[in-house]
């Protein structure tokens, strides 16, 4: 019986040992992936996985090849092998062989708590501070400044500058949510009643997508963010634009849509400032149309895809707090080009 | 005194024993017809409904999977709406970790525990009959919710607040949170079950050095049993009154904190994976000498390394919580717990190396199952010491690669072992081999499938893709392996077909396989396929690890019992002296009256807090019956007493 067995099993190994190498090939994703760091956390976090991957991959090869020779082996014996000396040779290997696990085991640790320490938050200094609260789907962001006519709220897109280490403040407005960019940093949860603090830095200027990583609800699928990471000042001039109110109405056009947006639904939910619109149910609308995406990564900040958001948001993201608004043509054309006016 | 050698002739010893057998046989029956299914305490019966219901529950939850596999084949997949996909997900989570996992594992542990220790039934055997009935009504409970779309939608740890009152409105998070109370009680009685049955029955000669591996770690799964599902228990009655009758223990605005939830859940929820691991270890340790022909290498190192996983079990709980603000020290000292674990199941599996490599191998349908299990708990181990390391873990938390991880350990590690079993035990249960032809399909199609399936996931999750998702976006580069996961489960499911076909087939089919179809060492092969309700005319007594390659012509056996009402022989706990005769209850309806009055209780509360005088009622009726039936006159048959049978001696 055991003939046919030999070969199918060493088969079996080398699947997996390709599926191994796949996997260490392969580690290119795209601009969200552990494997791809942008920054000083997420680099240190990501030696430390190849430092894991590589003594796994040893230990795995070296069990499965230890088991399938072993079992390979014992075919040419007639009976087991279990005379007081084989069995004291066997007491030896295997002493030696946990001796081993217990140094490696060790040797992983001081490693872990070594990186664990470098990729913590320094415990003072003075760091752009960005609070971040989550919502059920989509996150508050709310740039800290001592003078209160300084800070800025905006959603689902954090602007940082490249080179510093940014602070965050992580909370939660209703259920746990769990904030993570891979390419930057690990994850940390954001609980209600709780004020958990993490630091992310971006090397060089690009665009990070991070998604929430705790089970929230209903759309949690539908709950991206964006870190922006661009040079200095570039970010102090964006910093600088969103502390504006928002613009004024251009046009005809947008003043009407300003009037429908301040006199339909909308108006319970969003803020937009320089407008009586005040509300904090919902996402702060005011520079809205300096965002790419709406609905936390969902979809693009485009005429078509914002038409039907604010129609039928329901259909983009089943579930979502937004209701169904009711808007005649005209009235849904000004809004759009209102809020495409807020940049 | 109640042992003797078996040197008198086989002529004599042969009548005597059919003798023995006819009022063994008269004695152990259960009462004919449905009344006789209904009230039996034959550990047996009991534990081959337990097996039976729990397999039913894990093809439930893998066409749960197969569903979820099917919604994520594909980005922007429409085929399920998160309403369902989020109940799906949860419940499959639930199904495979309280209705299957746990259950079948304590499940195999009532049936061959008594068998292994060559007793005649369970300890409490009526309180064993309470147990299973409890489950039955709390599983079937949650799917009755589920088919009326009133299924659990917050993932099978549902944290609050996500859970609680204000977030899950409606009843469907009250009927699991009740479901979990319902599985739990019935897994500590298991517990319970084993733990006496294990420490007072043993034949004698079975000293604690000579316990077969199998019932160590059903002993010392018990043990964790009943210090973890408590802390589950409480958490979700807990969990239970803030929903029903609102206290607040989890809400913020009220002083309560949802950390509380986690630290409660996952104090229950780590020891778990290994209430699951533990037994597979054992059931491996246990088939490894039919199929290496040698005994197990290394048994004080494998029973001790067990015992030490049971401590370590309940001291790393914080790492499902790293992402959560734990301080630094606490994150390394839990760190530090995690990867010491990892001494012990590496221990053990240099031991079971050792055994391949020194003894004789036979490539049978279990043994594959046990290399399959090797290689990928070795796996599973490793990503789980990685998990270990807070910065990767901050990374792997909550992704595909924690999807991964898990069903390498779960699946790679306990469902292959069980597999292995089926076709192991699977003679003793029926007196039939299952086919070894249609196993190795079953062993291959299982291992390609499940590394197919589950080995993308590693690098999705490092990818970036989190777990419960109902569907990811087009440009997250997440759809090829997402496919191929997909496609591994379909060969994962016609394994499992494969598997079904092979046991209906075989049940008629099969070949016959005697007592002893392995030559293995333990004392359930010492008895016929299927046992008898007695399970042994004489019990044999043991003089060493493996009874049944060491035993002569004249060991000796258990007599002295006597045959006409139940008794089973007690032995003292450390080297299972004989210490007294006792007289084991009979068929009863009662357990069944008290499930039914209990699960009336847990229902009922959904609804109205009525649910508990008119539950509580109900269950004082019941425990009285069961209690006054305990009062009845010992049933003395004319003509027979006890002492002619202590003449014998």
């Amino acid at each position: 019986m055991s003939h046919p067995i030999k070969p199918r099993l060493n088969v079996a190994a080398l699947r997996i040992l390709i599926a191994a190498a796949c996997l260490s090939l392969a580690s290119c994703g795209g601009n969200h992936s552990a494997l791809n760091p942008a920054g000083p956390q997420s680099e240190r976090i990501g030696n430390l996985w190849w430092l894991l991957f590589t003594v796994s991959v040893i230990v795995f090869v070296l069990v499965v090849a230890f088991m399938l020779y072993g079992a390979y082996r014992s075919r040419r014996r007639n009976n087991a092998a279990t005379d007081e000396n084989a069995e004291r040779r066997m007491a030896r290997a295997v002493s030696i062989a946990v001796a081993v696990t217990v140094v490696t085991l060790f040797g992983l640790l001081v490693a872990s708590v070594l990186t664990g320490r470098a990729i913590s938050p320094p415990p003072s200094g003075d760091f752009l501070t960005i609070k971040i609260t989550g919502h059920q789907w989509w996150w508050e962001v709310e740039y800290e400044d001592p003078v209160a006519s300084q800070r800025v709220t905006t959603a689902n897109e954090i602007h940082i500058p490249t080179g510093q280490t940014v602070m965050l403040k992580l909370t939660s407005h209703d259920v746990i949510h769990s904030f993570w960019v891979p390419s930057l940093h690990g994850k940390k949860d954001l609980i209600p009643d709780h004020e958990i603090i993490t630091t992310i830095q971006a090397d060089a200027p690009g665009t990070f997508r991070g998604q929430c990583a705790e089970f929230c609800g209903h759309q949690h699928a539908h709950m991206a963010f964006f870190i922006i990471a661009e040079p200095p000042d570039q970010f102090q001039a964006w910093l600088e634009n969103q502390r504006k109110p928002s613009v004024q109405p251009a046009d005809q056009l947008q003043a009407r849509g300003q009037q429908v947006f301040l006199t339909k639904s909308c108006v319970l939910c969003h803020t937009i400032q320089g407008t009586p619109a005040g509300a904090h149910v919902g996402p702060n609308l005011t520079h809205v149309a300096s965002r790419q995406t709406i609905a936390a990564g969902t979809i693009p900040f485009a005429h078509d895809s914002l038409a039907r958001w604010v129609v039928d948001s329901q259909s983009v993201k089943p579930g979502n707090r937004m209701p169904q608004n009711m808007l005649s043509p005209e009235e849904l054309q000004a809004l759009l080009a209102y809020l495409e006016s807020l940049k | 005194m109640n042992v003797e050698s078996a040197t008198v002739t086989t002529d004599d010893v042969r009548a005597r024993e059919e003798r023995e057998r006819a009022i063994l046989e008269r004695t152990w029956a259960s009462p004919p017809g449905l009344w006789g299914w209904l009230t039996t305490t034959n550990h047996k019966s009991i534990a081959r409904r337990y097996i039976i219901t729990a397999f039913i529950f894990f093809l439930l939850g893998g066409i749960e999977a197969a569903v979820i596999r099917l919604q994520l084949s594909r980005p922007e997949n429409r085929i399920l709406g998160p309403d369902l996909y989020d109940q799906f997900f949860s419940m499959h989570g639930t199904t495979m970790m309280f209705l299957f996992a746990v259950p079948i594992m304590e499940a195999l542990g009532l049936y061959f525990v008594p068998l292994m220790i060559g007793t005649r039934n369970v300890a409490l055997p009526r309180l064993n009959a309470f147990g299973y009935y409890v489950y039955l009504i709390g599983g079937v409970m949650i799917y009755v919710a589920f088919i009326l779309n009133i299924g659990v939608d917050t993932g099978w740890f549902s944290y609050v607040p996500l859970s609680g009152p204000q977030y899950s409105p409606g009843k469907r998070v009250d009927f699991w949170a009740q479901m979990i109370t319902f599985t739990e009680i019935a897994a500590i009685v298991g517990g319970i079950e084993i733990i006496v049955t294990a420490f007072k029955q043993r034949v004698p000669g079975m000293s604690l050095n000579r316990i077969p591996i199998y019932v160590w770690a059903m002993i010392i799964t018990s043990f964790m049993v009943l210090f973890a599902m408590p802390a589950v228990m409480l958490s979700s009655s807990m969990l239970a009154t803030d929903r029903l009758i609102s206290t607040h223990f989890f809400n913020p605005a009220e002083g309560g904190d949802p950390m509380l939830w986690q630290h409660l859940f996952w104090f229950f929820g780590h020891p778990e994976v290994y209430i699951i691991f533990i037994p597979a270890t054992g059931l491996v340790s246990t088939m490894l000498p039919s199929f290496t022909r040698r005994p197990t290498f290394g048994y004080l190192a494998l029973v001790l390394s067990l015992v030490a996983t049971g401590f370590i079990g309940f001291g790393l709980w914080v790492h499902h919580m790293f992402a959560t603000d734990v301080p630094q020290l606490g994150q390394s000292f839990f760190t530090a717990a995690s990867m010491m674990i990892a001494i012990p199941s590496g221990i053990q599996i240099f031991c079971w190396l050792a055994s391949l490599w020194s003894g004789k191998v036979r490539f049978a349908t279990p043994m594959l199952f046990i290399l399959g299990f090797i290689a990928l708990f070795v796996l599973g181990g490793l990503t789980g010491v990685m998990l270990a390391a807070v910065p990767l873990d901050l990374q792997v938390h909550d992704t595909f690669f924690v999807v991964a991880h898990f069903h390498y350990v779960l699946i790679g590690g306990a469902v292959f072992p069980l597999f292995g079993a089926f076709y192991y035990w699977f003679p003793k249960w029926t007196g039939r081999m299952l086919s070894e032809r249609v196993g190795k399909w079953n062993f291959w199609l299982l291992f390609i499938g499940f590394n197919l399936t589950f080995f993308p996931m590693h690098q999705l999750g490092l990818q970036g893709m989190p777990r419960r998702v109902y569907t990811y976006q087009e440009g997250t580069g997440w759809a090829n392996l997402n496919a191929l996961a997909s496609i591994g489960a379909v060969i994962i499911a016609t394994s499992v077909v494969i598997f079904i076909a092979n046991v209906l087939w075989s049940c008629r089919n099969g070949l016959a396989a005697g007592n002893n179809p392995w030559e293995s060492d333990t004392l359930e092969w010492d008895t016929q396929s299927p046992p008898p309700p007695y399970n042994f005319v004489f019990p044999p007594t043991v003089n060493s690890r493996t009874p049944m390659w060491t035993r002569t012509a004249d060991t000796p056996v258990v007599t002295g019992l006597r045959s006409e009402c139940r008794e089973v022989l007690l032995t003292n706990p450390l080297d299972a002296e004989p210490d007294r005769r006792y007289e084991m209850p009979g068929p009863s309806i009662w357990p069944l009256m008290l499930a039914l009055g209990v699960g009336v209780t847990f229902i009922v509360v959904i609804f109205t807090p009525w649910g508990i005088p008119i539950g509580g009622t109900l269950c004082a009726i019941a425990l009285i019956g069961w209690f006054w039936s305990g009062n009845r006159p010992e049933p003395n048959l004319p003509g027979q007493t006890r002492e002619p049978l202590e003449d014998e001696l």
